[in-house]
């Protein structure tokens, strides 16, 4: 109790707040009078791949918005590398939900990912060789260089998700949000974007993910957050990921997909 | 007598407003492109119509303070004023109700502009201040345009242009993906109040020569005219530039041509030839180019169901496909084949056996993806690989017809 109280006023009371690659402390997030979510507490660890886990509704996209302040949280805070947000944007790369873009807009491919150099080449910087280089060279670690001068309408699904993908690398983040970037993508994107995700962990980085497939968990990733508007549970997927969190997740809201996929991820 | 005019020699008075008219054009096509971009084109309309009681108001106001009450200045200060507030209106409308956009413009724009309206009625009945033509700014009116006034529009153009110019870029990425923009720290709201402040500075700029009503229309059909013959932004925000100042240029010069005709709907309907004939010519999104690849696409359908029929002795009926396989020479005249006709069915069958190997063999994943019934088996895959499937299938099978 003394050396709490010598702590005391001290940040290292929380040490997390100061290293983590994404900490988060009492968030609240309401549409109208209904929080989406309530009062969340999430400490992402680094060099490590997070999954965030949840019933439709139960606030993960919201909780990740939130992080980004995309949304305004009715109160908490969050804390990137131990900075404020804004000061901090540089180092977060965020791959939203592909339903969230008109695909029709007159863009082209590399275009797409020249966006994500959109700090770097400012206001009135003009595109050089390299920038182009590097938007080639995204396109390619996620296998869509060929398609770099099509309009972005005449990919499928899955190749637009890559292309986001790269986008985000683009940037060279340290931190990587994605939003349920494995929704609806045939088997070969799935392939390619989590050995691009695996790749960036091996560098070091940190890599946050909206997930809904639960038989993918085990294999994928490395810790899970559960959440249902409040937070269930946090931490490595051997210990966290089990019968009693999922249930306490999902209640009797699971699907019998759901549950199907559930009895496989878990044996 | 057009051909004058558009060299610019029908005097001092047309020449300023087909040159100020050109310079509005470009202003209002590159703005408007970012707008129609972020599918805000209606909002230009609540805009427009909302600095009507700005121009009533200005006008009562100059007058009260003993001034002329015409003075353009002082009429665009009170419409760019009223637009604004139209503007505040209408986006505490659509966050702070239920109300959807569509809804609120519609709200906004008719109660500003029925104000205006009763505004200049007041206007009319004052016996100070020269009021006649105060309704000109309702479709423009370029008789009797000054220097001045061409300065103005000639200024607040590039003004609008430079601005336009130094947020392309945030503007765009907002346009294509706002919660992106967001993440990446950029103000989306932010962009967006500047994006309609610049749609309301082209409006007062072209208060004087298309009026409030029709200015709608060079900040909207040019982009779209623009749109269908580019896939990149930055390409369509120039061509609309181009396309508006080509209308405001032409129509103007147009409209100097004989004494009477209005100059705002002559640019107009000449903004819209452009846009018919982009609607139909334009090479890959025009009507007729959608309806040549549709008639294409058909006739490849019909002749290869037609050789595969062919190929399997079975009879055909329908019209078009015997009409296609006569003309191709791959049939006579009483429907049985010819030599080069069996050749192909022979082909067009093996190819469907080719397929159906390729399409279960999972290394061949990537170029079954590609099978959609018509597709030349080797334009996916190497002679070297053909072979190798022919190996499986076994030896060629002949035309039963």
């Amino acid at each position: 109790m003394l050396e709490l109280a010598s702590n005391k006023g001290e940040r290292s009371a929380d040490p997390a707040l100061d290293t983590s690659p994404l900490a988060i402390r009492g968030l609240t997030v309401s549409y109208g009078q209904k929080p989406a979510v309530f009062s969340v507490d999430m400490t992402v660890r680094p060099g490590r791949m997070t999954a965030i886990i949840g019933p439709n509704g139960a606030g993960k996209s919201t909780l990740l918005k939130a992080a980004l302040g995309i949304v305004k949280p009715l109160s908490g805070q969050v804390r990137v590398f131990g900075q404020p947000l804004d000061a901090m944007r540089a180092r977060i790369a965020y791959v939203p939900q592909r339903a969230s873009v008109d695909w029709d807009f007159p863009t082209r491919v590399i275009d797409v990912v020249m966006m994500g150099l959109y700090r770097e080449l400012g206001l009135l910087g003009r595109v050089l060789g390299r920038h182009r280089a590097r938007a080639l060279d995204c396109l390619d670690r996620v296998g869509m260089k060929d398609f770099a001068l099509r309009q972005i309408g005449q990919l499928s699904g899955g190749q637009q998700q890559r292309v986001f993908l790269a986008r985000a690398l683009a940037q060279g983040a340290d931190l990587y949000l994605l939003d349920e970037p494995f929704a609806g993508v045939d088997a070969a994107t799935e392939k390619a974007i989590i050995s691009v995700l695996k790749g960036l962990r091996a560098e070091g980085k940190t890599v946050v993910v909206v997930h809904h497939d639960l038989a993918t968990v085990r294999d994928y990733f490395d810790d899970v957050f559960l959440i249902a508007t409040r937070k269930v549970a946090e931490g490595p997927v051997e210990t966290t990921f089990t019968a009693e969190t999922l249930q306490a997740t999902y209640g009797g809201r699971l699907a019998t997909a759901q549950v199907d996929q559930l009895s496989q991820a878990l044996g | 007598m057009l051909a004058e005019a558009l060299l610019l020699g029908l005097g001092y008075n047309a020449t300023l407003v087909t040159v100020g008219a050109a310079l509005l054009g470009i202003a209002a096509g590159i703005t408007g492109t970012f707008l129609f971009l972020r599918k805000r084109a209606l909002v230009s309309d609540a805009i427009s119509h909302s600095t009507l009681p700005g121009v009533g108001l200005a006008f009562i106001l100059m007058v009260a303070f003993g001034g002329e009450g015409r003075n353009l200045i002082g009429l665009m200060a009170g419409s760019a004023l009223s637009a604004w507030a139209g503007l505040l209106c209408l986006g505490w409308l659509v966050r702070n109700t239920r109300l959807a956009e569509d809804a609120a413009i519609g709200a906004v724009l008719s109660v500003f502009f029925g104000f205006g309206i009763v505004l200049l009625t007041v206007i009319q009945t004052m016996s100070s201040g020269r009021q006649a033509g105060l309704e000109s700014f309702l479709l423009g009116s370029t008789t009797g345009m000054l220097w001045n006034d061409a300065v103005v529009i000639a200024t607040g153009g590039a003004l609008v242009l430079a601005v336009v110019a130094l947020l392309h870029r945030p503007m765009t990425l907002v346009a294509f993906d706002p919660e992106y923009a967001a993440a990446r720290g950029v103000d989306t709201h932010r962009i967006d109040l500047a994006m309609m402040g610049l749609v309301m500075a082209v409006t007062v700029i072209g208060l004087k020569i298309v009026g409030l009503i029709l200015i709608v229309a060079l900040l909207i059909i040019p982009p779209v005219a623009a749109r269908f013959w580019s896939e990149r932004a930055g390409t369509v925000a120039l061509l609309a530039g181009a396309m508006g100042g080509i209308a405001g240029y032409v129509g103007a010069a147009v409209s100097a041509t004989a004494p009477k005709l209005p100059t705002g709907p002559i640019i107009v309907l000449t903004a819209f030839a452009l846009f018919a004939v982009s609607l139909f010519l334009a090479p890959s999104r025009g009507v007729l180019a959608a309806l040549l690849r549709h008639l294409w696409f058909q006739r490849r359908v019909h002749l290869r169901q037609g050789l595969l029929a062919l190929a399997q002795g079975q009879p055909i009926y329908e019209r078009l496909t015997l009409r296609l396989l006569r003309r191709a020479g791959l049939v006579r005249s009483d429907g049985v084949a010819t030599e080069a006709g069996r050749a192909r069915a022979a082909k067009a069958l093996r190819d469907e056996k080719r397929w159906e190997v390729v399409r279960r063999d999972l290394a061949h994943e990537a170029a079954a993806a590609l099978y959609d019934g018509l597709r030349d088996i080797e334009t996916v895959l190497t002679a070297d690989q053909i072979a190798e499937i022919d190996r499986q299938i076994g030896p060629p099978t002949g035309v039963t017809a």
